[in-house]
């Protein structure tokens, strides 16, 4: 079995074999875990004292503290403020929320954080440059929302036929695409759809809170949302998008689509805003292989009574042959699946709150 | 020189032992650790160089009051120790 590392609220959890073969960083949250051609990168949030990144070239086994992203200096005479809230955005890193590897240069990662910078590595994470082309616009400052104090980048999409096509999701900010690699920016997201603005605004493109975006990796063009509204998915890289019902809801936080086949994605729904917990307090993940036209309720070794596991937008994750799924939950649950999530298998019940999954 | 410590549970995640460093103010007496530990600024203070929310210092036993720009005001034999707020985190 592959190797899976689980990022929680105290520590990180690297699973071989179906065990839990290692714990790093016990009592430490771990809020985003990459790993890239045999090298672990480790997101850590120290409560008190900021968040780090760490990297391993030994599986783990050792880390090395590796730089954060950092701001830089906060212009004199700046007001930075939303709009909406009156309140000052920090200059200055809370949370990594997202780490990707560029497909095509080993060295090169993307990280999304809280507040919602943008952050390019091109040396491993020695150094990190913030996207001041993103960070600069006017239109930053009208994100909101997204669950903590300040809004944030929580999916990073880089086309693998060409690296300087990026795609970020904001929550809550909607979807922003660069076709030259953070020079420029391009506000998109024609067809997503957000019922909680007033009617005016429902379609604006900048009001939309997309949950989690995932990018398929055989045909890029192809992604999905899972959006506070519901699901969506386009096929021209974002550009549009179109909404699709699944039962038993369309809302939740986490997405994954299978690596080789755009019409195959899966879902784990809840209740939505004010409960978030699974419908009926049964932990199902939806599937769909036709594009969203259909979707089945996967159940077979999830819990059906009395379960309150939410699954946050990192998740869930699938491996690169599109057979493996690993979940984990805010309840410290952790299944995998072998078949597709046709059936699951637990692997702990009793996990800190799991942040997040990443086959590797 | 005012001396700085550092919180047990700071130590744990980078080696900051105690310091004599030369300042008049904390943000001096600061910036010369930092200077000599790079790694441990960020621990500290956040991008914009003021204290973490969830950090305090205190000298001679009393938090101080400039929690931004750091200027207060530091005694050649200062006792100058950093520790958590208990204020979440």
């Amino acid at each position: 079995m592959d190797t899976v590392l689980i990022g929680t609220r105290k520590g990180l959890f690297t699973l071989r074999g179906g065990e839990v073969a290692r714990v790093s960083f016990l009592g430490a949250a771990v809020t985003a875990v990459l790993a890239r051609d045999g090298v672990l990168y480790a997101a850590v949030g120290h409560g008190h004292f900021g968040a780090k990144l760490h990297r391993s070239r030994d599986r783990g086994e050792t880390w090395e503290e590796v730089a954060a992203p950092k701001w830089p200096e906060k212009p004199a005479g700046v007001d930075d403020r939303s709009p909406m809230t009156g309140a000052a955005w920090p200059w200055s890193l809370d949370q990594i929320w997202t780490l990707e590897a560029d497909p095509r240069a080993p060295d090169a990662l993307w990280c999304g954080t809280i507040p919602g910078g943008l952050f390019h590595s091109a040396d491993g994470g020695g150094s990190w440059r913030l996207l001041r082309s993103l960070w600069d616009l006017p239109e930053r400052r009208q994100w909101f929302g997204g669950g903590y104090d300040f809004p944030g980048i929580h999916s990073v999409c880089v086309d693998p036929r060409d690296d300087a096509r990026v795609l970020v999701g904001v929550s809550t900010g909607g979807v922003w695409v660069t076709e030259d690699g953070g020079e420029s920016w391009t506000l998109r997201g024609q067809g997503l759809r957000a019922e909680y603005m007033p009617p005016e605004r429902q379609f604006d493109p900048l009001a939309q809170d997309t949950h989690r975006i995932v990018r398929c990796a055989a045909a890029p063009d192809a992604l999905w949302a899972q959006h506070h509204n519901g699901i969506f998915r386009s096929t021209d890289g974002g550009g549009s998008w179109s909404e699709i019902k699944a039962k038993p809801s369309s809302f939740g936080f986490a997405v994954a689509v299978h690596p080789r086949d755009p019409e195959t994605a899966w879902f784990v729904p809840a209740i939505k805003d004010e409960f978030r917990v699974p419908v009926d307090a049964q932990l199902v993940v939806t599937r769909t292989r036709d594009s969203g036209k259909t979707f089945e309720s996967l159940r077979e070794g999830l819990p059906q009574k009395h379960a309150y596991d939410l699954i946050y937008r990192h998740g869930l994750d699938v491996d690169e042959t599109g057979e493996m799924l690993a979940m984990g939950s805010t309840t410290g649950s952790l299944w995998v699946s072998e078949r597709q999530g046709e059936s699951w298998s637990v692997i702990s019940h009793h996990l800190p709150p799991i942040y997040c999954v990443r086959i590797s | 020189m005012p001396r700085v410590t550092f919180t047990a549970n700071l130590r744990r995640h980078v080696d900051c032992p105690p310091a004599d460093v030369p300042g008049s103010t904390v943000g001096e007496a600061l910036a010369a650790v930092f200077a000599h530990s790079p790694g441990l600024r960020g621990y500290i203070v956040d991008d914009q160089g003021a204290l973490r929310r969830h950090v305090v210092v205190f000298v001679g036993g009393e938090a101080i009051r400039d929690r931004v720009r750091l200027t207060d005001a530091v005694a050649s034999d200062a006792e100058i120790a950093v520790f958590q707020a208990l204020s979440g985190g």
